[in-house]
């Protein structure tokens, strides 16, 4: 079973993203909105570890909250998908749980 | 796919209620039903018809009455949390003595249960909070 | 006799899985959690909860909330047996984090390595985390 896992805190002031990359098992896939995009950007403290983590896990990043935050594409860790709110939609009917790290 | 959605923060203060919204209304837009979408812990805010936010900003409460309405949504606000909070329905507001009632048209109130049975009958329970 | 969504729901039996992740008192998450998880047991869903992160705090041996004002809820996590509750897995590494063991803890639990969590989380028709 593939599961979704998204993440809405900053990696800068809270574990969540950490939580979630060690309890998300290989061929599952994490989504990271509202404050948690910031964990998708390149060139952070976080962003080896996110690199590292994407070795089995498939890493999104939710485009609007990237956008509202000032934070383009060329922003971002390759290999990360940015996706759109139909997207984030699609990715829950995609795998067959959902667990949200607040 | 049904969909049951659980928004766990009220509006404004947290992004939560804004986030489940535009979920919400791409899950519609996509062809999916949502099964009910459930207010809990300071969620319950959200369905006070009593704020009045800046006209140039976004009315959170707006925003879900009108997707609500548009597509039939059943919209639970949780009885304990709300309770807690002063977010009354009329008929509880008369049997609290309370001088007002503030819950906006399309929210019902009702118990944890209703959380439960969505997560029971729903494919999906996605949730929205801090 | 049994509720309408008693009868409506029989026989339909989910996996609910309640990870907590929050201390108590700071804020209302793990009170009202508890709340879902004892109305989740009380539709006889098949129940588990996990204590990680700062959510290990929760059930932590001797809270004397007195001084604060507030209703010590720890002793609803020993009552949970009686709920039929019986699955309560803690992080490892969340108590090793924060100095903590099994001995510090009010309820009886099975103390877990995060890969084994993962594979129970994997597992889950139904995940809360409050």
């Amino acid at each position: 079973m593939a599961m979704l896992h998204t993440v809405n805190k900053s990696p800068f002031e809270r574990v969540s993203l950490d939580s979630c990359i060690s309890m998300a098992k290989k061929g599952s896939s994490v989504l990271l909105i509202e404050d948690g995009v910031y964990g998708a950007l390149k060139g952070t403290k976080v962003a080896d570890k996110v690199s590292k983590a994407m070795d089995g896990i498939t890493f999104y990043v939710l485009g609007p909250d990237l956008a509202a935050r000032g934070m383009t594409e060329e922003r971002i860790i390759s290999g990360i998908k940015v996706v759109d709110y139909a997207g984030f939609v699609d990715l829950t009917t995609k795998h067959e749980n959902f667990q949200a790290w607040l | 796919m049904k969909f049951g959605i659980l928004i766990n923060e009220g509006p404004f203060t947290h992004q939560a209620a804004d986030t489940a919204y535009q979920f919400a209304k791409a899950a519609v837009a996509a062809g999916h039903e949502i099964f009910r979408v459930f207010f809990y812990h300071d969620g319950v805010n959200v369905a006070s018809d009593l704020a009045v936010p800046p006209q140039d900003d976004r009315n959170v409460t707006d925003n879900w009455v009108k997707l609500a309405e548009a597509n039939n949504i059943d919209m639970v606000v949780c009885i304990a949390a709300a309770q807690r909070r002063g977010l009354l329905d009329a008929n509880e507001a008369q049997r609290q003595g309370k001088r007002a009632d503030n819950i906006a048209p399309v929210f019902r109130i009702s118990g944890l249960g209703q959380l439960v049975e969505a997560g029971i009958e729903c494919d999906r329970l996605v949730t929205f909070g801090d | 006799m049994a509720e309408p969504w008693e009868e409506e729901n029989e026989g339909k039996v989910k996996k609910f899985m309640f990870i907590n992740r929050k201390a108590p008192y700071g804020t209302i998450y793990a009170l009202e959690s508890l709340e879902v998880v004892l109305i989740t047991a009380a539709f006889d869903q098949d129940v588990s909860l996990v204590f990680t992160d700062d959510g290990v705090f929760q059930i932590k041996k001797g809270q004397t909330t007195a001084g604060i004002g507030m209703k010590n809820f720890s002793p609803t996590y020993r009552a949970l047996e009686g709920y039929d509750i019986e699955k309560l897995y803690v992080d490892k590494e969340s108590l090793d984090a924060r100095g903590l063991t099994a001995e510090d803890l009010i309820v009886d639990v099975e103390v877990m390595s995060r890969a084994q969590l993962a594979d129970l989380m994997n597992e889950q028709d139904v995940v809360m985390s409050f």
